[in-house]
């Protein structure tokens, strides 16, 4: 039992020396635009289904190259936020702005579920990503690099129904890096994956989020995850911006760290007190 | 070299050969257990000839080319009848099961006429087309044109929406999003279509062919059924089921082929 807690807690004692290079380097890039990502403007943004008001009115700025994670209770607007910054639901009112030249593969989603095509191979799977570029000669190289990008290019023979869960989200992370986008939002990514995958997920998000520097937007319920992976995390309630914490904790970010732990605490007994009844976090 | 080691091995090799034997075990031991009944006098030879004499009337009418040609009618009959009704039923599917609007128009007239027995077409098919090849082309596809309608309308309903959606995120045409989704997932639903179609075709021959036809493998059993044939009846009987197999087989090979991705079709 120890053994594997220890195992889950890796980096608590263990540090690259190869990070602390890297984190020097993020610092020097500074938090206000950096890599290829697009910044992201939403006004007065409102949605609804019927009578039930899910967005009121939310005002953002997201500067390029940000990781924004954005927390918040069941059914608070959190995941219709994404989907409307995807274009997957109409907006009822208000604007969402990415910079000036955006092409539609510059947006990109990765779901809870890899909704992989059962019936393509791994390979064929990540060239659906790239979108109508996928007639394009080096369609297979683009491809097999993005899947190379997340350590599965053994498995670009394979038929997704043998892949672990695991695999099956690197192989959905993989199709969503090979267009190159330049916005990357996240539905819950990690949401059903086992406790070990999401750490060893959650790393990959974030070293591929350093390699590619696209703006990045993760729904999640885990504020643990939101805060060692984000720069900056929202905390939406009843469909509007309650919370908007700014996480300064220099990367490499140590899991279980005090200055993790205690910035993760302070967001939870926000979310808490929102609301009366038992929160489902 | 250890016994661990040879577990496995064994295994893998013994059931694909067993696989193959054990479902005609079965068939050959009813037929072993018939033969002895009508040897012995068990069975008398009026009642259901022997085995063996039933092999001998296949072999004369072999001989004689007859069994052949009437093989050969009843399989064309089948086959065209199955390729027009099949494929009336496979477009109406995919036009109702993509197109709403195409849906409220065809099908509560399709569901309707689904309710109507269609061998009970019998009578005025027999009347509009006389007793010539369309009347049994007719009937056919009218028979398979509903398992084949309602498996792909079904199939093409049940693709997984968030499929749809990621397609379309994606920045799938509509003729790709069909290709390489909304087909392919709607494959495994046609297939049980097709092989309900496959009994219904084979069906409505053969009642088609013993009431209105001067060939076909019907025919043949009605005709020796005239002259107190019995062995020839039993031969007929005998085919159909051999025919039926064979096109169940086919149509699983099929299966196999194309849904090669699906976890159920796939070994180890």
């Amino acid at each position: 039992m120890q053994e594997a807690l220890r195992f889950l807690q890796p980096d608590a004692e263990l540090v690259d020396p190869a990070d602390i290079i890297e984190q020097s380097r993020l610092t020097r890039r500074g938090s206000e635009s950096f890599g290829r990502g697009l910044p992201l403007t939403i006004r007065g943004l409102r949605k609804s289904f019927g009578d039930n008001q899910v967005l009121r009115g939310i005002d953002l700025h997201i500067p390029a190259g940000q990781f924004v994670a954005i927390v918040g209770r069941s059914g608070c607007g959190k995941s219709t936020l994404l989907r409307l910054i995807a274009g997957l639901e109409t907006i009822d009112a208000g604007s969402i702005g990415f910079g000036a030249e955006t092409r539609p593969q510059d947006v990109r989603v990765m779901f809870q579920e890899p909704r992989l095509l059962p019936w393509a191979r791994v390979l064929s799977n990540v060239e659906v990503g790239l979108g109508r570029d996928r007639a394009s000669s080096d369609a297979q190289d683009r491809a097999k690099k993005a899947l190379a990008e997340v350590g599965l290019e053994d498995k670009r023979g394979q038929w997704p129904a043998v892949l672990s869960g695991g695999q099956k989200q690197r192989v959905a992370l993989a199709r969503a890096l090979v267009s190159d986008p330049r916005v990357l939002a996240f539905d819950e990514p990690l949401g059903a994956l086992d406790a070990l995958t999401r750490i060893s997920m959650q790393r990959l998000l974030e070293r591929v989020w350093r390699d590619q520097g696209f703006t990045a937007i993760l729904v999640t319920h885990d504020v643990a995850e939101a805060v060692a992976l984000a720069d900056r995390v929202l905390v939406i309630e009843d469909g509007r911006i309650a919370h908007d914490v700014k996480v300064d904790i220099p990367r490499p970010r140590r899991r279980g760290s005090a200055d993790l732990a205690a910035l993760e605490g302070s967001i939870l007994r926000d979310l808490l007190r929102s609301g009366d009844e038992p929160s489902d976090l | 070299m250890s016994l661990i080691e040879n577990v496995p091995r064994i295994r893998k090799v013994r059931l694909p050969r067993a696989d193959g034997l054990v479902q005609w075990m079965v068939p050959l031991a009813i037929i072993v257990v018939w033969q002895a009944a009508c040897v012995t006098g068990f069975v008398s030879s009026r009642v259901l000839p022997a085995p063996s004499d039933v092999a001998l009337a296949g072999w004369k009418l072999l001989l004689s080319g007859e069994l052949a040609r009437n093989i050969w009618v009843s399989f064309w009959r089948a086959s065209v009848g199955f390729v027009i009704g099949g494929g009336i039923g496979f477009a109406f599917g995919l036009a109702n099961g993509l197109s709403q609007l195409s849906n409220r128009l065809t099908d509560t007239t399709l569901q309707m006429v689904r309710n109507i027995p269609h061998l009970a077409l019998i009578p005025l098919v027999i009347l509009w087309f006389g007793i010539d090849e369309s009347a049994k082309l007719f009937l056919v596809a009218l028979g398979v044109f509903f398992p084949i309608y309602l498996n792909t309308l079904h199939g093409v309903r049940t693709v997984d929406p968030q499929l749809i959606e990621m397609g379309r995120i994606y920045g799938m045409t509509d003729g790709e999003l069909f290709r390489r989704v909304i087909f392919p997932g709607a494959l495994p639903s046609i297939f049980v279509g097709l092989r309900f179609a496959l009994g219904i075709m084979w069906l409505t021959l053969i009642v088609a062919e013993t009431i209105a036809a001067s060939s076909g493998l019907g025919y043949m059993a009605m005709q020796a059924r005239e002259f107190m044939q019995i062995d020839v009846v039993v031969l007929s009987i005998l085919i159909y089921a051999l025919l039926g197999k064979l096109a169940d087989s086919a149509s699983r090979a099929l299966e196999r082929l194309t849904l090669s991705w699906h976890p159920a079709f796939q070994k180890n």
